[in-house]
């Protein structure tokens, strides 16, 4: 199971991200999470919504050269060691994390990873394997 | 005063105009023996050799544009059996049209004449140590200057560009007294030579500076940081290369090398020869060059030609300096740069084409910047993937140009457009 994230290429300016967002938001789409990778020139804004085929062409519309990638994401305890556990079974999968982002929820006392690994299905595997499984954006939907 | 060749530089009109006229006589037939093209071109109009008696006839034959000169690539215009070529040189240009010149040993004996009589108008003799930091290999500004400094005899350091703290300490111990590189790269040395703490520690007196356009301000800031005398020169590829003309001692344009190029002036639009003192497009005619005619080359370049006395003493008529170009060339850190080249390596990238160049000048050197609208398929999501492809670009347009640009990769359609249209240059510099 895999997640579908937006991949937004953002050229270092004020009001460049609000951009982003307002399209999103006039349209009702919910972002799940957001995170950006800046260098001294651009950014890459990575952004997972409710409606992720809608977020799209809107966005393509507004005029954003905007892609998907497909990526992994788990739920953790809230609690101190638990994102060290899934790293230590990736780095012992020799699995190599690209990047990643987290966000905790109030509700469930849960966190949720966001993975971007070179093989989502060996990835996959090698955390179903030591009991951690991949959850689908109606999961964190429901956070 | 001193010339290389006091008979032909200080030549009377009259003695010049008849070595014109016998010249002219004589690479016409031999153009029109040798070349298709121009047998083509000079039928189309009616003409023969026998038509063309003198200077005067001139304005008769048609014109050569670089189309042409691209058309006939790679042979198509070489005049001579291959057996008689001694040297190939070469434009940078999009892939498989590249302007590519023959030269004899004739045609080299006489381009090394030009440079040497520059050399000389900048006081040089054989007591000098020339300092060639012009890039050597198929561009024309090394091996001409280093030819002009090997037939006047002078010491001949074949630095070649780049490695500038090699180009100073050679400078420093051996002693260069005549610097020959671009405008901006002597600018640069002579920041780079004061920064150092170099200045007591270097000979030089002079300089010739070429391949590129520069100001009267940026003239007197590189004399005045190295304390030499810096002297302009001007030539292309199609007529050789450098040293189709050259300033002496007065600093008030470039005198041609008549001997070798009859020089016209024509307004761009019309294609109508223009009077001495107009500004136009110079026309140049080379008339001894035998691997590689060129009769009647319409170079894009704008001046203005003035014939008067010269304080110098030579007769040659002068050019001024450039002041435009009639096409879209632009001329960055002394290579010459069309945008269309860039077109092709955005496509054969699989880029958009949509792109505008950024040049501007930092401190006399040129700054280059391409910057790319990103397509959709161009999105990556991680900074390593799209840096790759940044560096990818800038690896491609170096091969193709034979300089760097920095990449910048923008948002899709963020690039203005005026009129539905792209503004595809802009050029900061003011020259």
């Amino acid at each position: 199971m895999t997640i579908d994230q937006l991949t937004v290429f953002v050229e270092n300016g004020p009001g460049r991200l609000l951009e982003i967002t307002e399209t999103l938001s006039k349209a009702g789409i919910d972002l799940r999470a957001l995170s950006i990778a800046d260098t001294a020139e651009f950014g890459i804004a990575r952004i997972i919504t409710s409606d992720h085929q809608r977020a799209v062409s809107l966005l393509r519309e507004a005029g954003f050269a905007v892609s998907t990638t497909k990526v992994l994401a788990i739920g953790l305890d809230d609690e101190p060691g638990a994102l060290v556990k899934v790293l230590r079974i990736l780095a012992d999968e020799s699995i190599n994390i690209e990047y990643l982002y987290a966000f905790i929820t109030r509700q469930k006392r849960q966190a949720y990873v966001v993975f971007r690994v070179e093989n989502n299905d060996a990835a996959s595997a090698a955390l179903a394997k030591h009991g951690v499984t991949v959850v689908g954006v109606a999961d964190i939907d429901g956070a | 005063m001193s010339y290389f060749q006091p008979e032909i530089e200080c030549a009377s009109r009259e003695t010049m105009r008849a070595l014109q006229s016998e010249r002219l006589r004589k690479i016409v037939r031999h153009a029109y023996d040798n070349v298709p093209f121009y047998r083509e071109s000079m039928g189309k109009k009616g003409l023969t050799p026998d038509d063309i008696q003198s200077v005067d006839d001139l304005p008769k034959l048609p014109f050569v544009s670089k189309d042409d000169l691209r058309e006939a690539y790679p042979y198509g215009l070489l005049a001579v059996p291959r057996s008689q070529v001694v040297r190939i040189q070469s434009t940078s240009g999009t892939t498989g049209k590249r302007v590519v010149g023959f030269y004899t040993q004739e045609d080299i004996d006489h381009w090394d004449e030009c440079c040497a009589r520059a050399i000389v108008a900048a006081g040089g003799s054989k007591e000098d140590v020339v300092h060639v930091s012009y890039g050597y290999g198929l561009f024309t500004g090394g091996p001409g200057l280093n030819g002009g400094s090997h037939k006047l005899g002078s010491m001949t350091l074949p630095m070649s560009s780049g490695n500038s703290d090699r180009q100073i300490q050679f400078m420093c111990d051996l002693g260069s007294t005549i610097l020959c590189c671009t405008p901006s790269y002597a600018a640069y040395l002579a920041e780079t030579i004061i920064s150092g703490g170099m200045r007591d520690k270097i000979a030089l007196k002079a300089g010739i500076f070429g391949a590129e356009a520069w100001s009267e301000e940026m003239r007197r800031d590189i004399e005045a940081k190295l304390g030499i005398k810096a002297y302009d020169i001007y030539g292309l590829t199609e007529l050789s290369g450098p040293g189709v003309s050259f300033e002496c001692s007065e600093q008030t344009g470039m005198h041609v090398n008549e001997d070798c190029y009859i020089t016209e002036i024509i307004d761009p639009k019309t294609g109508e020869v223009l009077p001495e003192g107009s500004k136009g497009e110079l026309v140049f005619t080379a008339i001894a060059k035998y691997g590689f005619p060129m009769i009647r080359y319409r170079t894009r370049d704008i001046s203005v030609l003035r014939r008067q006395p010269c304080s110098c003493g030579r007769t040659f008529l002068k050019i001024g300096r450039l002041m435009g170009r009639t096409d879209d060339m632009l001329i960055i850190r002394g290579v010459n740069v069309f945008p269309s080249q860039i077109e092709t390596v955005l496509l054969q990238e699989g880029c958009s084409p949509n792109y505008q160049i950024i040049v501007g000048r930092v401190n006399h050197t040129d700054t280059f910047e391409i910057k790319v609208e990103l397509t959709p398929e161009m999105v990556a999501d991680t900074v390593k993937e799209i840096e790759k492809r940044e560096n990818d670009l800038v690896e491609a347009m170096r091969s193709m140009l034979g300089i760097s640009p920095k990449i910048t990769l923008v948002a899709h359609r963020s690039i203005a457009r005026s009129e539905g249209k792209a503004v595809r240059v802009i050029d900061n510099r003011k020259i």
